[in-house]
């Protein structure tokens, strides 16, 4: 080995390091950068923090900036206590051994999650409309009638039916993970517990739940990523304003904005870049804080 | 010894609370595909109700295929994926092959390094890369996007290749060694064969993400010849938010594709996730 020449490693490492380098790595480094410096009329001017003043000083920028935080993690909280309850739920029911169809389940709870967020978008637009009637006809005939409100035209309501949409399309993530995870808990396991009387809800709660911890962190900080980093779906049903009144800006949404402009307001690279960079700091928290304190003290088991 | 888990109360109440789910999961899907091949009268009168030979009309297809270039955005969604997908598995395989492969200084570096961008997204870096697209003259290119989606599919393919990689037999590899073949030879011959279903998996992974996204056909290429489906029926049924039988129609249409896809690939997908290849 020692005398063959070692450039083939050179050469298979290549291609990936520097697509990655140049497009992912590089802009992102380039990006954070950015946000030190605004536009002058030769190009941009260093300017250190200023842009950070304004997105946290100035009124009218904290209070988009705020709102737009604030929805995100209401957004992300409506994802972790719905989301995850559901997905659990229809794994632990897909996961008995002997249960029926237990396949055609499966690809069936999975076929919103594939959809891109313009149809789910529209879709739901159209269901929900007061327009067309098929969410207020449907509550008519279980005598829900006035229960119905046009939910994404409501300030108080907007962003709790889109989270609910987004949880809707994508539950058969957390469902797939952690039907492997049950599935990957060995017979003797649960047999053992069944001598020691532990069945059905119990051997739920005592064995398996437990077990499925690990797999539950993992989506939570899958969902957090992408939740804070979440853009289309909020564009395609309540367009770049995020309406009504802001009422469902995210920190996706409202990057965009001011980044790339919309109606009267110019893009602001700069600002954009400001905002980036704090979406940045913001899901690095959230991967620290689940590599440094949740996965270490959450203890694996092997079988 | 099951009985105790199992009695015929608790399979009906299983059932039950799956094809709830079932129904939730498809209602939408179904009420748009039928109500796309019917006249705008039977829409509003009758929403969930089956076409019939009354209702029948295909004036929102025929809408939608002279109002709007599907066929374009189709096609560019097709090329935008199969070679990013392409590149991806091409240059993840390399890149995880050294990896596994070789021991060389800084192996381990390198690995974190291309790891990194499994948990950071793409989209933080947005500013820059337009401004790079713009310097080299690429916006409104279908390069552009094929280079962000394979930089984005880079880091995951790079992780779950080498692991998979790491299991193929050294004897094999070190007979190929002993035969004079190169180690380009070994692994475009011995090893990437090996290694087919784990290369399914990060194309279907991928697929879908690259198929659906919005944001960088948006923000890189949203010039009418270089349009994809998704940004092109987003473009489509805002114009047309008031002809619901044209709304309809291309919500159906770009439902299709993914949806044949998925029949096609549903195994890969759901193999690939339940083997744990995203731990």
């Amino acid at each position: 080995m020692a005398q063959r020449s070692r450039l083939h490693i050179a050469v298979f490492l290549a291609p990936a390091v520097l697509v990655y380098t140049a497009v992912m790595i590089w802009p992102l480094f380039n990006t954070l950068r950015l946000s030190l410096y605004t536009g002058g009329e030769s190009g941009p001017v260093f300017s250190g923090l200023s842009n950070f003043h304004t997105l946290f000083g100035d009124p009218r920028w904290s209070a988009s900036f705020w709102n737009a935080l604030g929805n995100n993690f209401w957004f992300f909280f409506i994802h972790m206590v719905v989301q995850n309850p559901i997905g659990v739920a229809l794994a632990a029911i897909l996961s008995h051994p002997r249960l029926r169809f237990a396949a055609l389940y499966r690809s069936a709870f999975f076929i919103p999650t594939i959809l891109s967020f313009v149809i789910v978008g529209f879709a739901w637009k159209l269901i929900l409309s007061p327009i067309w009637g098929i969410a207020p006809s449907m509550l008519d005939a279980a005598g829900l009638k006035s229960l119905f409100a046009p939910w994404l035209g409501k300030e108080e309501y907007a962003l709790t039916t889109l989270a609910l949409i987004s949880v809707w399309q994508f539950v058969g993530i957390p469902m797939m993970l952690i039907y492997a995870a049950l599935l990957s808990i060995p017979e003797e396991v649960l047999e053992a517990g069944e001598i020691d009387g532990l069945t059905g809800w119990a051997a739920f709660w005592k064995i398996k739940l437990p077990l499925i911890l690990p797999s539950i962190g993992i989506i939570s900080i899958l969902t957090f990523v992408g939740n804070f980093n979440a853009f289309d779906l909020i564009y395609a049903a309540q367009g770049a304003l995020a309406g009504p009144n802001f009422s469902t800006d995210i920190l996706g949404t409202f990057l965009y904005r001011t980044f790339f402009g919309f109606q009267l307001q110019l893009g602001d690279p700069y600002m954009g870049s400001a905002i980036a960079t704090a979406m940045f700091l913001i899901i690095l928290t959230g991967v620290c804080i689940y590599l440094f304190l949740i996965q270490t003290r959450m203890r694996r088991y092997q079988f | 010894m099951h009985k105790a888990r199992h009695s015929p109360l608790n399979s009906i109440a299983a059932h039950g609370a799956l094809i709830l789910w079932t129904v939730i999961a498809l209602f939408p899907v179904v009420v748009i595909l039928i109500n796309s091949f019917k006249t705008r009268q039977a829409i509003f009168r009758e929403p969930l109700a089956l076409p019939t030979g009354e209702s029948f009309s295909m004036i929102g297809y025929q809408t939608v295929m002279k109002q709007g270039d599907f066929f374009l955005y189709f096609q560019n969604s097709m090329i935008v994926t199969v070679v990013s997908l392409f590149l991806i598995l091409l240059f993840g395989a390399m890149a995880a092959f050294a990896l596994s492969e070789y021991r060389f200084k800084g192996n381990t570096l390198m690995g974190l390094y291309l790891a990194l961008g499994i948990m950071i997204p793409i989209r933080i870096g947005t500013v820059a890369i337009l401004q790079m697209m713009v310097a080299t003259g690429l916006v409104n290119t279908l390069t552009a996007l094929i280079l962000v989606y394979t930089a984005q599919g880079l880091p995951l393919a790079v992780f779950i290749l080498s692991e998979f990689m790491r299991q193929v037999s050294d004897d094999l590899k070190n007979a190929g060694r002993i035969d004079g073949m190169s180690e380009y030879a070994i692994f475009f011959k011995l090893v990437l064969p090996l290694v087919r279903p784990a290369m399914a998996t990060v194309a279907v992974f991928n697929m879908i993400p690259i198929w659906n996204d919005l944001w960088f056909p948006l923000i890189l290429a949203p010039s009418e010849a270089t349009k994809t489906l998704t940004l092109g029926s987003q473009v489509f049924i805002g114009q047309f938010v008031t002809d619901w039988n044209a709304v309809l129609s291309a919500l159906s249409l770009a439902i299709l594709p993914v949806l044949v896809l998925y029949v096609i690939f549903s195994r890969q997908l759901i193999r690939g996730i339940t083997s744990g290849a995203v731990k």
